[in-house]
């Protein structure tokens, strides 16, 4: 039998990855993207060069790179939680992002959009108090 | 609809599909006990072989490609808490496709979050 205290460990050891390398990972896409510019058009030659240009980037490479290990974290702890309950957990992760562009990345965020970003954060810790497994076990 | 509106949608839709999909294989391969790095790549090579692990990566490709074309128009603090919203989603789809229960508490939470995401919106500039 399973020890239910030890799954809970498993999950919150991957969620704490989850929602380190997937914030550090949007910043780091973010600063890669603003750098590489808006395409002058969005006719399909220019897309192809500006994804060309995207790709191009190192910084787009780390962040690519942190959200395939956030990707990895995510895709493990979906073999044995419910995905309504992983996906509002890493909800967290969108409080972070917000913190790092704006000290960071030096973004403005208004007092509405914190208080917009506080409420997630309350909608996740809602959350994160129920079941993290509703589905029958094989 | 807008470009901005467009490249969000596809955010949304096409992460929250495609994690259902990745969802719906990795309960297929079961769950993951050894973690050792050989043990990890066994099981992702036999993910791999699961059609709907392969429509969900395809799916979320298109997601990431979007929100690149999105992150290049706006803010990383407006597009990325924008893209909460696939909790709506995502809890509809699990509880449709995957057979989760969504529980009162769990809804009301996910609920909250759709809140924020439009304080989100309303406080863009």
């Amino acid at each position: 039998m399973k020890s239910s205290q030890g799954l809970h460990l498993k999950t919150y050891c991957l969620l704490f990855l989850m929602v380190t390398f997937g914030p550090v990972g949007d910043i780091l896409l973010g600063k890669g993207m603003k750098m590489v510019g808006v395409p002058p058009a969005w006719t399909p030659n220019e897309i192809f060069h500006f994804f060309l240009r995207a790709f191009s980037s190192p910084i787009v490479w780390l962040g690519i790179g942190s959200l395939l290990t956030y990707l990895v974290c995510y895709t493990l702890v979906l073999s044995w939680a419910d995905f309504s309950y992983v996906q509002p957990a890493s909800a967290i992760a969108y409080v972070i992002v917000a913190l790092l562009g704006h000290f960071w990345l030096h973004e403005y965020v208004s007092p509405r959009r914190w208080l917009g970003i506080a409420i997630i954060c309350f909608g996740v810790l809602l959350v994160g108090n129920t079941a993290f497994r509703t589905t029958e076990h094989h | 609809m807008s470009l901005e509106a467009a490249l969000l949608a596809l955010i949304v839709l096409g992460g929250t599909a495609g994690e259902l999909c990745i969802t719906r294989a990795m309960k297929v391969v079961g769950e993951v006990h050894d973690f050792r790095p050989v043990a990890l790549v066994r099981v992702f090579a036999r993910a791999m072989r699961i059609p709907w692990m392969l429509l969900g990566l395809s799916l979320m490709g298109i997601g990431f490609f979007a929100m690149l074309a999105m992150l290049s128009l706006e803010n990383v603090s407006f597009v990325v808490p924008f893209t909460a919203l696939t909790f709506a989603a995502g809890a509809y789809g699990g509880s449709l496709f995957l057979g989760e229960r969504v529980t009162p508490l769990r809804w009301a939470g996910i609920l909250l979050v759709c809140l924020g995401v439009l304080l989100v919106v309303q406080g863009k500039g």
